[in-house]
């Protein structure tokens, strides 16, 4: 158990070494010189010097390299170059609105997915599976951001429920806050809820005709208990894989649905930073995603040791 | 086992296969239309994708403009023909260049022993970037053309593929006829092209049908982020992104080019399920 979890740690922390430098090529990888390109044509060869400083982009590659994993090291991601605060204060205040976002797409889509998948299964063939399936790929094939603007027309303009956009103003309380979350959550949750509904369908069959589920009907105990506890808890693990997955893909699809419904997310913060060239938010933002991700993942591994015995790495 | 190992077997076969699948067939069809749609643009457009007539903007559907007009009093229906040209050969191009890269690094690390571990953690830390955010990266390091969309989305569906040629490989590699052409004296790089490579390309199909189907969703994403390929050029993301500040009083403008994606992204995946069906050794028996 412990040799396990050692085991995934130590490849947890080559893969955030990986992931850090990964993130100091894409920067590079710019063609010509990001501070000339920031600063435009006009700009004085000693601005772009004080900028290139300001970027961490004098010196050897070496150099550069060095000081780029020290400062991580101490926490810290630089300076935005439009916000005029530090990267980690930037992406701190836009947390809150994405967090819930995933959250609450995530708990959507867990809702709609589990039953669906696991009645799914249990009436393999049915119009019900039929139907159920059907309706998933459909939700698999709907862009998020078209579907965030099709329930903005009709709960927020038509049916004015909603406000269009926005997270409520700056003195907006809590509910009012998570009140601007609700639809945008429903178009995340409702494209993602087709990923975990097809994994839970296909686990669900694998062990619906296993010989313990055989076993506990001949023991005669009700189907109910046997479809959840014997046959679902043993389709845990590639269900659990699977929405710490779409989690991940949950970030992907809160950058463009922050963006559509104007919710001031760390999602919205890299678009801007993109089209206003911010690259220490870009780079800030990438490697913070990038290593929950790594975390997250390795969470979920321990969670495998947790659920399931038979789990070593 | 058949379609694993005897690919030449299997290939003319398959498309006659996959249409005796009712709703991969449907797939196929779908994407024919469309792909036939893409091309023959010139010829089926009613008008000049950038003709512009501000007398007839945002006009509703009618017969003479079927899906309206625009903003600028385009004609919607053929904006969406020639954006179909656009976001079909971007999605192809992505899974062209995601092959190459995926298929260098699977071969690689499911071949070579001693390259496994360092291309699996790399492929593993690419894997810790979502799709989207490392694409708006790229792209914003690279510069806002289609051509570097292209390659941004094909770096970034690459260790997708890669990971389906590794787990191939793995097995392959053991296989007798492997180890038959390597005591023949057969080169290496020669039994990696014939005798590995062909026999990856079934679950390589399936993946790269799959990752064409995210690619055109991508692409539409960064489009309509503004991040992407650039708005002049219509694609169905472009179209969207127009079409939503004039959502109010002609929704047409933004519908049309949504339910293009959904029903090219829908077709791409009943095909992509129903060679995976074809092709998974684990259903062959009942086929």
């Amino acid at each position: 158990m412990l040799r396990s979890i050692l085991n995934r740690l130590l490849g947890m922390i080559v893969v955030m070494a990986l992931v850090v430098t990964i993130v100091f090529v894409i920067v590079r990888v710019t063609p010509g010189d990001p501070a000339a390109v920031m600063l435009g044509p006009d700009a004085s060869a000693a601005d772009i010097a004080a900028l290139r400083t300001k970027l961490g982009l004098d010196g050897s590659i070496v150099e550069q390299f060095g000081r780029y994993v020290l400062d991580l090291i101490k926490g810290d991601l630089g300076q935005s170059i439009f916000l005029g605060e530090p990267v980690t204060s930037a992406l701190a205040q836009r947390a809150e609105p994405t967090f819930f976002l995933t959250v609450f797409s995530l708990i959507i889509a867990t809702l709609i997915a589990l039953p669906v998948g696991i009645l799914s299964a249990y009436t393999r063939g049915s119009i019900f599976d039929q139907a159920a399936t059907t309706v998933a790929m459909f939700a698999a094939s709907v862009p998020s951001f078209w579907l965030g603007l099709l329930l903005i027309q009709f709960f927020a303009v038509r049916l004015g429920w909603f406000d269009t956009s926005g997270y409520g103003g700056p003195g907006a309380s809590f509910a009012d806050r998570l009140a601007h979350l609700v639809l945008p959550a429903l178009a995340l949750g409702l494209v993602s809820s087709a990923l975990i509904t097809r994994f839970t369908r296909a686990a669900m069959l694998d062990v619906l005709n296993d010989d313990y589920v055989r076993t506990a009907r001949s023991k005669g105990m009700s189907e109910w208990r046997v479809v959840l506890k014997h046959a679902f808890k043993n389709a845990l693990i590639p269900i659990l894989t699977v929405i710490g997955l779409t989690a991940a893909l949950l970030v992907s699809g809160a950058v463009v649905t922050e963006t559509v419904f104007g919710l001031p997310g760390v999602g919205s913060l890299v678009v801007s930073a993109v089209l206003r060239r911010d690259y220490p938010v870009i780079q800030g933002a990438l490697l913070v995603i990038a290593g929950l991700y790594v975390l997250v993942n390795f969470v979920i591994d321990m969670l495998y040791l947790a659920v399931d015995p038979r789990v070593r790495y | 086992m058949a379609a694993i190992s005897n690919p030449q077997l299997a290939e003319p076969a398959m498309l006659s296969r996959l249409m005796g699948r009712p709703t991969a067939a449907v797939g196929v069809l779908i994407l024919i239309i469309i792909a036939l749609a893409a091309i023959l643009a010139p010829v089926i457009a009613p008008y000049a994708p950038t003709k512009l007539s501000i007398a007839s903007r945002l006009h509703p559907p009618s017969f003479a403009h079927l899906f309206g007009t625009d903003d600028l009093g385009r004609d919607v229906f053929t904006r969406m023909l020639y954006a179909a040209r656009t976001s079909l050969s971007v999605g192809f191009a992505v899974v062209i260049f995601a092959s190459i890269i995926g298929i260098v690094l699977g071969l690689a690390s499911g071949f070579f022993r001693k390259l496994d571990a360092p291309v699996s953690r790399l492929i593993d830390a690419m894997m810790a970037f979502p799709d989207i955010l490392l694409a708006i990266a790229l792209v914003a390091a690279l510069g806002a053309t289609a051509f570097n969309v292209v390659v941004a989305l094909g770096i970034v569906y690459a260790p997708r593929l890669a990971r389906v040629v590794r787990a191939s490989t793995l097995v392959i590699r053991e296989l007798p006829y492997v180890e038959a052409a390597r005591a023949l004296g057969v080169p290496t790089p020669t039994i990696l092209v014939r005798h590995v490579l062909r026999n990856v390309t079934s679950p390589l199909l399936v993946q790269g049908t799959f990752i064409f189907a995210n690619a055109i969703l991508a692409e539409a994403g960064l489009s309509f982020l503004g991040v992407g390929i650039s708005p002049d050029i219509p694609t169905w993301g472009t179209m969207i992104s127009v079409g939503r500040q004039y959502m109010d009083q002609a929704g047409w403008i933004m519908m049309f080019p949504g339910a293009a994606i959904v029903i090219t992204v829908l077709a791409l995946q009943l095909v992509g399920d129903g060679l995976r069906d074809l092709l998974d050794p684990r259903l062959a028996k009942d086929i």
